[in-house]
């Protein structure tokens, strides 16, 4: 281990991203792939990537609710069926990403990393909308190697300890950052999976009511979108569901996960 | 053209050790006790903002004395040493024994190398997955580690502080029961300190993956 020490002018502070730059290590910073040589483009489209899909969050004042599906898609094949899109940012905040799935993950990697080396190095968290602003520049970086179809679009969620409440952003390509105030969605199943949730939003939705509309979402956009995948009873593999309140990020058991489906299946069958 | 005085090498470093040395006594000391369920670390600290203990990585936490702004440049170069290299490989190859010796390293090149030593003291203390990995590194303003096993004093004071470890602490140690070991020992027989002054911070075994944990005022 190198001790990193710097002058007072070219200390990077408590950011991350910087301080990987001045030590050298940029190249495994997501978001600079590509960004040098733009002749790489034709071969990140052969290489047949692994897409994520479908994400929802939604809002039920009090906190938000996570969830997305687990598949993984390289064209019209199912390249990962365990692929874990809805993540725990830090304790007070969540992140789903759609997209090229190895760029995601390193972004996820890196932004989870960046608020815990703030935390650290300042001695208090980052404020909500920080963290927000972060991630934004963080897919702004990734530009270059979206516009050679390596696009990433997370949902950033959290629960809000000043202001007392849930929130929830989502983005586009090129970093711009939209605060929404009751449900997002993102991926190939977002239409099906955003016309449930809109259909069935209310504003005084319970934490127990949202979890299940989101559950529900995500069971529509499974039903028509085939790079969404639905649960898998036969592979006990349920979605990744997660809620963030004053308590923190506290994700679903498989148990209650199985349970809700099976209560759509039975609906669905009785139709 | 002026020549420089001639100074004995023994003679500088002596003067060097002598200056850091004042610098540390002045300072408050710090304890760290090794409990059951991790390690709980007590300074006697009267802000409750400038911390003297803190968090580097998963299972590591930091400790210094002496001057605040010396000791907290190493804590921000521990934290980045660390978060590079669980970024680089893996949050498992991140351990207190590696980052100690850079520490100590750095210490040694500038005590030997600068205009003036740093006038420090630092604890790096790990949590093992079992009690049998907890590990204490005492590292002094020359870089000279100290490896040590149950508890640490460093600081002002610390020879008398440690001898009272030793005669109170033992094996199998309940948390509240290490903390008021600590207490006792930085206080000495007749002196008691404050809950308001004091810091204390722990390494909780299985408290998940961050085991750094402070405890407040009123938990004390």
């Amino acid at each position: 281990m190198t001790m990193p020490l710097f002058s007072t002018g070219e200390d990077p502070g408590a950011n991350f991203a910087e301080l990987l730059r001045r030590v050298g290590l940029d190249d495994d910073v997501p978001g600079t792939l590509g960004a040098q040589n733009g002749s790489r483009s034709e071969l990140l489209h052969d290489l047949g990537v692994p897409h994520a899909t479908t994400c929802v969050a939604l809002n039920y004042g009090e906190g938000v609710v996570m969830a997305g599906d687990r598949r993984a898609t390289s064209g019209n094949l199912i390249s990962h069926r365990t692929m874990e899109k809805v993540v725990e940012a830090d304790r007070y905040s969540g992140v789903a990403i759609a997209g090229a799935a190895g760029t995601a993950m390193d972004m996820i990697r890196l932004f989870q990393l960046q608020l815990e080396h703030y935390e650290k190095v300042e001695g208090s968290a980052l404020s909500l909308e920080g963290k927000a602003n972060l991630l934004s520049t963080m897919v702004r970086g990734n530009l270059p190697a979206a516009m050679m179809g390596m696009v990433v679009v997370p949902i950033f969620a959290g629960y809000d300890l000043r202001r007392r409440c849930g929130r929830l952003w989502d983005y586009d390509a090129t970093g711009g950052r939209y605060e929404e105030r009751d449900f997002v969605t993102t991926g190939s199943g977002s239409m099906q999976a955003g016309t449930v949730v809109k259909v069935g939003f209310r504003g005084d939705l319970t934490k127990d009511e949202a979890v299940d509309l989101a559950a529900r979402a995500l069971w529509e956009a499974a039903d028509a979108d085939s790079a969404t995948g639905g649960p898998d009873a036969l592979r006990g593999i349920y979605p990744v569901v997660a809620t963030i309140d004053a308590d923190g990020w506290s994700r679903l058991g498989d148990d209650d996960l199985a349970a809700r489906y099976e209560a759509i299946v039975n609906e669905v069958r009785s139709r | 053209m002026t020549m420089p005085f001639y100074v004995a090498p023994e003679q500088m470093m002596k003067d060097r050790a002598d200056f850091a040395r004042k610098g540390i006594a002045r300072g408050r000391a710090l304890v760290a006790v090794r409990y059951t369920d991790g390690i709980v670390i007590v300074a006697e600290n009267s802000s409750q903002t400038l911390r003297k203990v803190s968090e580097i990585y998963d299972r590591i936490a930091f400790a210094g004395v002496g001057k605040y702004n010396e000791f907290d440049q190493l804590r921000v170069a521990g934290v980045r040493a660390a978060d590079l290299k669980g970024y680089q490989y893996s949050r498992d190859d991140v351990d207190a024994r590696s980052l100690a010796n850079s520490y100590a390293q750095m210490l040694g090149t500038i005590f030997t190398h600068e205009m003036k030593p740093m006038e420090v003291e630092i604890l790096v203390a790990e949590v093992g997955l079992e009690p049998a990995g907890d590990q204490m590194f005492h590292i002094l303003y020359d870089g000279t580690v100290v490896d040590e096993r149950d508890y640490s004093a460093i600081g002002g004071d610390a020879e008398a502080t440690r001898s009272r470890l030793e005669e109170t602490w033992t094996d199998g140690l309940d948390r509240s029961t290490a903390i008021s070991v600590g207490v006792a020992a930085l206080g000495g027989p007749d002196r008691e300190i404050p809950s308001a002054e004091l810091e204390v911070a722990e390494l909780v075994r299985g408290n998940g993956r961050r085991c750094f944990h402070r405890l407040a005022p009123d938990d004390l």
